[in-house]
């Protein structure tokens, strides 16, 4: 597995419990009370690291390898899952995944970007970058779940829309607007999950909820802090202070209100361990579908509406302020 | 071409001369026939952009804009590097207090619910002022049953209010529902240019999209998308005329014919008596 710079003591204490395990076989002997100290340390050290992360740290997290992907989720969460495909317009985008699903018997659609773990996979899926039709695709299915009642979960994991020629002649820009503008209507339950990166539009044309909820490691910001540091610095290498400066970790998004709940990673990150991962995640569906069932259709409009109706920070000055009148 | 001239060529033109050099066809112009007029080119219609205020002067009758929440003023969320400092140069630049002027006018006698970009305040980048000043509009259109006539002309969402700016293109959005519930009609005016999270929200959504010749309208960026696929791109990529071409836009219009064109849509949309070309049996 890919270890990142900031991991270098984990990653040396491992080797040393390794050699350990190592000796006591070659000797025979029990060192199981000496292993047990080593891996409680090993915990320990993992949980400080993963306490203390800067935001550019989080972002590499966010776009581990083996970090769970939808599937992986649907997988691991899902009873039974029946993928439906194709926009009805001009192709089905694999870049975002969708279809009927059972959780914990209970029925809902559940649709999300879907990213490639090895060349090959990543060429079919195109790094989790959907074209217009995967945002299509996306309201056809949400459409289906409001005429079917069925509630609407969401898996945000997306560097961003795609930016090509295709995606432009096809309107990518109009297939997000619609998305955004047609999420505010529909009377069952959204809740949309951030699991590992949330690339701006891309990422907001599948993420208007109910409830938006993001995983401790996984982030949202209008731009890449790579992006963002090319412009604001015209160095693409200073990374770290644009991503310091976007305010795009899980923890400012719940500060900001922009997120209702953060959910929590295993130890060491959600790529450490997928079944755990999977487990809360599925726990906090649940518990947020509860929280909504009693919801009639107009009343999850009216809250959808209401939440992003009160997005923003602004005053609002006296009128006695002299206006700038145009010269 | 040599280097020099090219950036002579980038550079914008300053009209405090009596003569310019025309920033599409190099032809010298005399830039006070400029600056009367539309701001076209005397010689190749190029469009010059056109401040908030312009706009609202080429669009409205005379002396009928009354503006709406003119005292919304930004702040800074995120306390993101030299955000203030571009707040304080943008306004001192163009005398606005944000990015959008909002208010109600009349368009050949129509009162319409108008509002219009100005891409001299940063970029015309949408933050939380925009964002908030549009629904409002949108939110006044929908109760007072007025049409709508949004005009963009924005880099996107602003950088420096990164998710809380993201988070204004699903409020004006969700506005837009609510007006198109409603059955109350809304023009979108794309100018150049018109960009990013702008173009992926309000300015995509009208019920008739219209755009100005040759405006650059577009989700990601020409450079970004240069850099994404590696390879050159196509002749007129992105312009008005090549998204009318793929079906996004109802019509590209010139200048001139900007105003009768918007009274002849909102005639329609509106179902109200006939008068100018629609007239004649
Ligand atoms: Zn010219």
């Amino acid at each position: 597995m890919i270890t990142f710079d900031f991991e270098k003591p984990l990653v040396e204490h491992e080797k040393k419990i390794a050699e350990l395990r190592a000796y006591a076989k070659e000797a025979h002997i029990d060192v199981s009370p000496e292993l047990a100290s080593l891996e409680r340390k090993r915990d320990q050290l993992c949980a400080e690291i993963y306490a203390n992360l800067t935001p550019y740290q989080k972002v590499l997290v966010a776009r581990h390898p083996n970090r769970p992907y939808t599937l992986d989720y649907v997988r691991l969460m899902c009873q039974d899952f029946l993928e439906l495909h194709g926009d009805r317009r001009f192709a089905d985008d694999l870049a975002m995944v969708g279809g009927f699903a059972t959780i914990a018997g209970r029925r809902i659609v559940l649709i999300g970007h879907q990213k490639g773990r090895d060349t090959k996979e990543n060429l079919k899926r195109n790094f989790g970058m959907a074209h217009p039709e995967g945002y299509r695709k996306a309201l056809r299915l949400m459409e289906l779940a409001d005429r079917c009642r069925l509630p609407i979960v969401t898996f945000i994991d997306t560097p961003g829309a795609y930016p090509g020629i295709g995606a432009e002649e096809r309107g990518q820009a109009e297939a997000i607007a619609v998305n955004l503008r047609e999420m505010i209507g529909l009377g069952v339950p959204i809740i949309c999950i951030v699991i590992g990166e949330g690339g701006s539009g891309g990422a907001l044309g599948i993420g208007v909820g109910n409830r938006v909820l993001i995983l401790e490691h996984a982030y949202y910001s209008v731009i890449s802090p790579e992006g963002c540091a090319a412009i604001l610095f015209h160095d693409s290498s200073r990374n770290q202070e644009a991503a310091n400066a976007l305010k795009l970790t899980a923890q400012d998004l719940l500060s900001f209100g922009i997120v209702e709940e953060i959910i929590p990673e295993p130890l060491g990150g959600a790529h450490r361990n997928h079944e755990q991962a999977a487990a809360l995640v599925k726990d906090a569906i649940l518990r947020h579908l509860d929280q909504l069932a009693s919801l009639s259709p107009d009343q999850l409009r009216e809250q959808r509406y209401q939440k992003y109706r009160a997005v923003g920070v602004f005053t609002e000055a006296q009128q006695l302020l002299a206006h700038p009148a145009p010269s | 071409m040599s280097i020099l001239s090219r950036i002579r060529r980038r550079r914008p033109v300053i009209p405090d001369g009596l003569w310019m050099k025309c920033q599409s066809c190099e032809e010298i112009i005399y830039t006070k026939t400029l600056y009367e007029g539309n701001k076209l080119c005397p010689k190749c219609g190029y469009h010059y952009p056109l401040s908030a205020r312009e706009r609202i002067a080429l669009l409205c009758d005379e002396g009928s804009f009354v503006e709406r929440d003119a005292y919304l003023i930004p702040l800074d969320p995120l306390q993101f590097p030299e955000y203030l400092d571009k707040q304080e140069k943008s306004r001192s630049k163009t005398k606005e207090y944000e990015a959008v002027v909002t208010g109600v006018g009349r368009i050949e006698g129509i009162a319409t619910a108008i509002g219009v970009m100005d891409f001299g305040y940063i970029g015309g980048t949408m933050g939380s002022v925009v964002g908030e000043k549009v629904t409002r509009l949108i939110e006044h259109a929908c109760t007072e049953r007025l049409p709508l006539l949004v005009v963009s002309a924005s880099g996107g969402v602003r950088m420096q209010e990164s998710i809380i700016g993201l988070m204004q293109m699903a409020k004006t959005s969700a506005a837009l529902y609510r007006l198109r519930q409603a059955r109350v009609p809304y023009i979108s005016l794309l100018t150049n240019p018109t960009t990013g999270g702008t173009t992926a929200s309000y300015a995509s959504l009208g019920d008739v999209n219209i755009a100005e010749p040759k405006a650059l309208i577009c989700f990601a960026g020409p450079r970004v998308i240069k850099q994404t696929i590696r390879q050159e791109l196509p002749e007129g990529f992105q312009t008005a005329e090549f998204l009318l071409e793929h079906g996004l836009l109802d019509m590209v219009v010139p200048r001139p014919e900007l105003k009768a064109t918007i009274a002849r849509l909102l005639r329609y949309l509106l179902n109200l008596p006939v008068a100018g070309p629609e007239a004649a049996a």
